[in-house]
């Protein structure tokens, strides 16, 4: 229960915050709402020499609406997104995947900038952002630059982010008309963490054919990834029940699904389609489709 | 090397010299004595550990001591005023919401969280609401139940 000892930092600016990543190197590890990395530590999992606290860093939490896009700051908690009215006004399923993320206290330190940071395989936001598109912002000594979801994770908890920089912002598009999408997934009974999740988005053209399907799968494998084959059969389509089961058929497919303790790979292949099979039903639903 | 560290624990100023590895419950049970708040797991998914920081419901094992300064904790000893227990308190009692009790204090502090969030909450946010906190023994059925009792009984806010 004792993590390794460390040197303790809150710098108070991202400048500030920089120079230790870039002075301390890998021997550093940044600390946001600590419930990845403080959980990795206490097993000994992770041991830095140096913790660098962002709480005390300014600009770095909360959310605004630019244009047709949702700003939230990487310092964000997800309870801040569950019980945002913006968030629910312009975007519900972002507070609705927030609220189901862990449990009430890990959602009142958890932040989004450091799920997406962290990149756990069973992470409920990757899924998410990839559905909705998504655009992270990292700031390094020579300014910022933005990253498209799909090129943002790499493997295993490995991300586009580089080690001398930080994730300030996630960027989210919000969606256009006659669109609807949601996330479902198979919580772990303990942790809550997915076995398996699935988030779609899907926009519809005037005839109320699929203009858009959009969808990520987070859980079975060893990163969440697009679920390309699913978006190419609902593309077109009039999604009834005949074809969004067929579309789903899909989701394992270029998945590098992973035994474990939580089920074999047949058995996550397995809910990675059904789970699919009802986040399209739903997203539909509310696309008015 | 050692980092002052200084909070309020119901209602009392306390200041500190600590190791930054130092995680809070531990500052809370050993270094102020108050031990009523528990340590049921290595993995933060029990939520024995749950203290109010700020108004908030927090794992107490998933925070480190130095990351507080200056915040306003509350534990289950600050619950009961002047011997009188609070309704949260009394809903366990009356609805046998316990049995070995260690899941309790964790429990009780969750509860608190969720009644100021949801003042009348259903059966399923209840169940909803307590992911975080496991408890071996009742099954949570009469924990669902002293928190129905307690929602009827709290003071009508202000
Ligand atoms: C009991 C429990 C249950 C959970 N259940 C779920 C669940 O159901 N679904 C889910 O998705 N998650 C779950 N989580 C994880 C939780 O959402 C974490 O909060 C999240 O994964 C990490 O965010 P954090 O702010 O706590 O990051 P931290 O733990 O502080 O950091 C995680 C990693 O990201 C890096 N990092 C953090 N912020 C930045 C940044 N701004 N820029 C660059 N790097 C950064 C850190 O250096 C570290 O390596 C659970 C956690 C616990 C303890
Ligand atoms: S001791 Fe189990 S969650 Fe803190
Ligand atoms: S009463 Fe024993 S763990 Fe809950």
């Amino acid at each position: 229960m004792y993590p390794a000892a460390f040197e303790y930092h809150a710098p108070g600016s991202v400048k500030e915050a920089l120079g230790l990543l870039g002075k301390h190197k890998d021997d550093a590890k940044l600390l946001a709402g600590g419930h990845s990395l403080i959980p990795m530590m206490k097993l000994r999992l992770a041991q830095p020499k140096h913790l660098i606290d962002l709480r005390k860093v300014p600009g770095l939490s909360g959310i605004k609406q630019d244009g047709n896009v949702l700003s939230i700051g990487a310092m964000t908690t997800h309870w801040q997104v569950e019980s945002s009215a913006l968030v629910k006004s312009k975007l519900a399923v972002m507070s609705e995947v927030a609220g189901l993320i862990g449990d009430p206290a890990v959602r009142n330190r958890g932040t989004v900038g450091g799920s997406i940071a962290h990149a756990d395989p069973a992470a409920d936001w990757p899924a998410a952002m990839i559905a909705l598109g998504a655009e992270m912002v990292c700031e390094g000594a020579k300014g910022r630059r933005t990253v498209k979801v799909d090129d943002w994770l790499k493997g295993l908890m490995s991300t586009a982010v580089g080690e001398d920089e930080i994730l300030v912002e996630i960027r989210v598009p919000v969606l256009p008309a006659s669109s609807g999408a949601a996330y479902l997934k198979f919580p772990h009974p303990a942790s809550r963490f997915a076995v398996v999740g699935v988030a779609a988005a899907v926009t519809l053209d005037g005839k109320g054919m699929c203009a858009k399907a959009s969808v990520g799968v987070t859980g079975a494998g060893t990163k969440a990834v697009r679920a390309k084959g699913v978006e190419a059969g609902c593309a077109g389509k009039k999604l009834d029940a005949a074809a969004i089961e067929a579309a789903a058929s899909k989701a394992a497919e270029g998945v590098d699904v992973q035994a474990d303790l939580q089920g074999s790979v047949e058995y996550k292949s397995h809910l990675c389609r059904v789970f699919a099979k009802r986040a399209l039903t739903e997203a539909v639903k509310r696309a008015g489709g | 090397m050692k980092l002052p560290v200084k909070m309020t624990i119901n209602g009392q100023s306390y200041s500190h010299e600590v190791e930054p590895r130092l995680l809070l419950v531990h500052y809370i049970r050993e270094t102020v004595g108050l031990t009523g708040t528990h340590v049921g797991c290595d993995t933060s998914q029990c939520g024995a550990c749950t203290i109010l920081m700020d108004g908030q419901a927090v794992k107490s094992c998933t925070f480190f001591a130095v990351q507080t300064d200056g915040a306003n904790i509350m534990t289950i000893e600050g619950l009961a005023k002047d011997g009188e227990l609070h309704p949260i308190q009394q809903g366990f009692w009356e609805k046998h919401g316990l049995q070995c009790g260690f899941c309790t204090p964790g429990m009780i502090m969750s509860v608190y969280q969720m009644l100021e969030r949801y003042p009348k909450p259903s059966e399923e946010l209840i169940r909803h609401q307590l992911e975080g906190n496991l408890c071996r023994c009742t099954g949570y059925h009469n924990i669902v139940k002293a928190i129905e009792w307690a929602a009827e009984h709290m003071p009508a806010k202000k």
